[in-house]
């Protein structure tokens, strides 16, 4: 792939790899092998696979790219992340990619967003997180149906068996965390 | 030995087996943990989808406490994505200067401060199988966990990311199969032992993690099975809870019990299943528990065969542990 030079404004392209911490650099050295979209178990399911979003990214096709549906669902199993022969965190670049695609308003598969968003709203308010309890909070803020369904199947098993939390657990120091998260955010914008 | 300890949201409630279970073997090992204290969730794999300078600096929250606090300079994490997360701070924030700049202001206004590489980051089984070691494993066993057919099950995150200096092969790992060898059990061959369980895409797209539970559920009955040993809470909620799920999304009917390779340990170290939170997995582990003899079984057959002249000249296994 190209290496830019010139003075431009940055595309795209250098966004990724300036938000993306660890080797993204490295992306200027895509072969365009396809070992990523070969190792990617939900590849069926996304529209391009990682490959083709490198390649795309590099044709400056920023509007497809950030709305596609294939960052969303990356399942973080880092299998394309050891095997890519050029060394691209590939991984993280999809956490790049679904972070610019939120701060741009892009989005196709609107789940994921939305599930992501109620687990750090969670967080930020107590410090911890209870899965079960957040994914029913999700469930019944964007899906009731989806939340009934949980509540009477699986919620139950859980909650007979006390895995599952009615409410959730709190750090003692939640002013500490959300003055450091609170500087956190005005340091590092929306992605 | 001593390690500061970061259990991570799930061994509070829903993984609490696992923690009740490494509680209880830590004292058979001789470890000492000293849990980090007011320590807040990693973020897992969400926090980092929505913003990336509050998802480092919650996570380096964790390693200033611990660093802090002094337990010990290794910092344990017996949950996978938790392990990841606090290894990966760690790692980029030594690496990048613009993040690490941030990350220490963000710190510096809850009056805390991290020094990256300070801490050395290890998941629960690099310390048993590495720390500690097999010998020391075996010369534990009371109680050998003869018959008993164990697919060991790795996941993603504790053997991948291979770069930032794994203890294990990122593909292929084996220090579960063999801590599970040295308690008596039967590992079998589990291709698909490092495969993605599909995390939290039981939420998110139901049909894409049926399919990889189905995946993972299937190779291990057609290795016969008994049950699934895991390392990590979210691998263990998804094969246990959704099993139901697969079971009614693909008309098939697999009853393999998902227990945490701790509690495993723990039996065979001869302490009472019920210290160790067996009853509170979905899919009952007792039936499979009840298999277990006295007797050793007798050596697969599968060694002899690779003597045939006629077979094909394929490598053979190599003796491990």
């Amino acid at each position: 792939m190209t290496h830019t030079v010139t003075s431009r404004p940055p595309t795209l392209f250098d966004n990724v790899i300036a938000e993306t911490p660890g080797k993204a650099l490295n992306l200027h050295a895509c072969l365009q092998c396809g070992t990523c979209a070969g190792s990617c178990p939900s590849g069926p399911d996304m529209d391009h696979s990682p490959r083709a979003i490198f390649a795309m990214l590099d044709a400056g096709m920023d509007d497809e790219v950030l709305n596609s549906n294939t960052p969303w669902f990356c399942v973080s199993c880092y299998y394309c992340m050891v095997r890519c022969p050029q060394e691209i965190p590939i991984t993280d670049i999809m956490y790049t990619l679904k972070r610019l695609a939120i701060k741009e308003g892009y989005y196709q598969e609107d789940k994921a967003p939305e599930f992501s968003e109620t687990f750090c709203d969670f967080v930020e308010h107590n410090g911890r997180s209870f899965e079960l309890g957040i994914a029913m909070r999700y469930h019944l803020r964007y899906h009731p149906l989806g939340a009934f369904k949980m509540a009477a199947g699986m919620g139950l098993h859980l909650f007979r068996k006390g895995r599952m939390d009615l409410t959730p657990s709190r750090i003692k120091n939640v002013s500490q965390l959300k003055s450091i998260l609170n500087k956190a955010k005005e340091l590092g914008g929306a992605a | 030995m001593k390690y500061s300890y970061y259990p991570g949201c799930s061994l509070e409630k829903n993984a609490r087996s696992y923690h009740v279970s490494t509680m209880a073997i830590a004292k058979s090992l001789g470890i000492e943990f000293v849990e980090v204290e007011d320590w807040n969730c990693c973020g897992a794999t969400e926090y980092i989808s929505i913003e990336k300078v509050p998802a480092y600096a919650l996570v380096t929250r964790n390693l200033a406490l611990a660093a802090e606090q002094n337990g010990s300079t290794n910092l344990v994490a017996p949950c996978s994505a938790c392990y990841l997360n606090l290894k990966k701070a760690d790692h980029y924030l030594g690496e990048n200067v613009d993040l690490r700049q941030k990350i220490d202001l963000a710190l510096e206004a809850g009056g805390l401060s991290y020094q990256p590489g300070s801490l050395n980051v290890q998941h629960l089984l690099e310390i048993i199988a590495v720390d500690i070691g097999y010998e020391e494993i075996e010369a534990q066993v009371k109680r050998p966990l003869f018959n008993l057919r164990v697919a060991p099950y790795y996941g993603c995150l504790v053997p991948r990311p291979a770069a930032m200096g794994s203890f294990d092969d990122p593909e292929h790992p084996t220090s579960l199969d063999n801590i599970l060898k040295r308690l008596g059990a039967t590992v079998i061959d589990f291709p698909l032992k490092a495969q993605c369980c599909g995390g939290h895409m039981t939420q998110i797209s139901e049909e894409t993690a049926l399919e990889l539970l189905r995946r993972l559920l299937k190779n291990a009955a057609d290795y016969k099975a008994d049950m699934i040993a895991t390392l990590c809470p979210m691998c263990q909620l998804n094969l246990d809870a959704y099993q139901d799920a697969v079971n009614a999304h693909f008309g098939t009917d697999y009853k393999i019990p998902i227990v945490y390779f701790t509690q495993l340990m723990g039996l065979a170290f001869g302490l009472p299943a019920d210290e160790l939170g067996f009853g509170s997995e979905i899919v009952s582990a007792r039936p499979a528990l009840e298999k277990i003899t006295l007797e050793e079984p007798k050596p697969a057959r599968t060694r002899e065969r690779g003597k045939k002249k006629t077979d094909l000249p394929l490598p053979t296994r190599p003796e491990e542990g």
